[in-house]
């Protein structure tokens, strides 16, 4: 008989595919994730990256976890977030914006119209004849800012602006390892 | 006949008259709570506090201790009802710690750590009360608000000015202020009040005094909010 080659080397787990995104985000937690240093060379064996800010890929593939910074402020997220869910079995909504929409979201009790007006039309300094840019090109924002959990189903939540390195590290390590995250003292935070 | 029951399994002893909550933290142990306060009477609005007792359900806070009671507390079922809970007040207001000068110190951030709450769970309601910033040296903002009533109780009690009250019913239920206009600048309440430091969540504030406890060294960063125990008092 000819050679039954595995798929995977057998001595070696197949690496965790990972996306993340920032939506309505800072990039504050994922330069969080990045303060977990050296620690990402430990990482890296074990999870590659998809569709993410660090890498160039384009479009999500099927991934085994997706971390989304920043809650829902324009159509593009929302368009974005449904993409995560489709392809990751396993969602995460990280940091304060995405678990109840964080700071951006005390725009909420702000008329949409006139915020843009204010800032694109009438603020001191601007020049004559400036309009709020109408370009379709550019996502329309949405009328209030929304937590991710309220337009699809969220598998963990990850809290903190931002959650720490030694959170996601906690975090991570308890995913890959099978067992439930758990965060204890000091590195649940919401602040 | 002894005057103890017991609390999971320990042997909690207590004066005749004093509820359950009471002897408990009288004894060292900790029973979740948010409404009520060791200077003031029973509330009874959070349902933090709730215990089984022989089976039964009920507020901690306002059940009498008898002789021979089986109190459970700290198990998996009522700390899941008391997430739940938790998470009904975490989106009834707008709490967005990380820009809140109570973080760290808040009672019921705190209390949402112990209990293992990472997310809302439910939809948010984004109230929309606009801040009372006219009193010289307070400034309220009561989309912070957990209805504990506790600023009610004190300045009525102690301060024996009935400043605050808690207005309005169902999910309209909002605290109010005292006065012709509805403002804090025209009470006489001052910043020495028990009321003006009772507040457990971060809506009764001094002003020009946010962020001097440097991160790590808050109430809760220091201890959790079981740890704290008896000095947990604001
Ligand atoms: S009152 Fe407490 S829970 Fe609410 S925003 Fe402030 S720190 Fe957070
Ligand atoms: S303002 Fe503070 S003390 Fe008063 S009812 Fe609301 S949460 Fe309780
Ligand atoms: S502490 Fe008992 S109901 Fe609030």
């Amino acid at each position: 008989m000819n050679s039954l080659k595995p798929l995977y080397p057998t001595h070696q787990p197949r690496k965790l595919k990972v996306a993340t995104v920032s939506l309505a985000g800072c990039f504050g937690c994922h330069m969080s994730f990045l303060d977990i240093d050296e620690r990402l060379l430990e990482l890296i064996e074990h999870i590659e990256f998809d569709r993410s800010p660090l890498t160039d890929i384009k479009q999500i593939g099927h991934c085994d976890l997706g971390l989304i910074e920043g809650g829902l402020c324009n159509s593009e997220n929302v368009v974005v977030l449904k993409e995560f869910r489709a392809h990751c079995k396993t969602l995460v909504a990280v940091g304060a914006c995405a678990i109840n929409g964080g700071l951006p979201a005390q725009r909420n009790h702000l008329d949409l119209a006139q915020m843009l007006h204010d800032v694109y039309q009438s603020r001191p300094g601007m020049t004559v004849g400036s309009v709020i840019p109408n370009d379709p090109e550019l996502p329309l924002p949405l009328n209030k800012v929304h937590p991710i959990h309220e337009v699809v189903h969220v598998d963990y939540f990850l809290p903190g602006c931002p959650p720490s390195a030694d959170a996601f590290w906690q975090f991570l390590t308890d995913l890959m390892a099978g067992r439930t995250p758990h965060l204890g003292h000091g590195l649940m935070h919401y602040d | 006949m002894s005057t103890s029951f017991t609390l999971d399994g320990n042997d909690v002893p207590f004066t005749p008259g004093e509820t359950v909550l009471e002897a408990a933290r009288n004894a060292g142990h900790y029973i979740p709570h948010l409404c009520w306060h060791p200077e003031f009477s029973p509330h009874g609005s959070c349902r933090l506090c709730t215990v089984k007792v022989n089976g039964r359900p009920g507020a901690a806070c306002t059940l009498k201790a008898e002789p021979g009671q089986l109190v459970e507390s700290d198990t998996e079922e009522l700390n899941g009802h008391r997430k739940t809970l938790l998470q009904m007040l975490f989106v009834e207001g707008n709490h967005f710690c990380p820009s809140c000068e109570k973080s760290g110190n808040c009672l019921l951030q705190a209390t949402a750590y112990q209990m293992h709450m990472e997310g809302p769970h439910f939809e948010e309601f984004y109230p929309d009360r606009p801040v009372d910033a006219s009193h010289p040296h307070i400034l309220l903002d009561f989309n912070r608000c957990i209805l504990c009533g506790l600023c009610v109780r004190a300045s009525a009690e102690v301060d024996g000015k009935s400043i605050f009250a808690i207005a309005g019913n169902s999910l309209g239920a909002h605290l109010v202020v005292n006065s012709e206009s509805g403002k804090l600048g025209d009470t006489d309440m001052a910043l020495a009040d028990r009321a003006a430091s009772i507040c457990p969540v971060g809506v009764i504030l001094p002003k020009r005094r946010g962020f001097v406890i440097p991160i790590g060294e808050r109430r809760y960063d220091v201890a959790t909010v079981d740890q704290n125990g008896q000095q947990e008092l604001p």
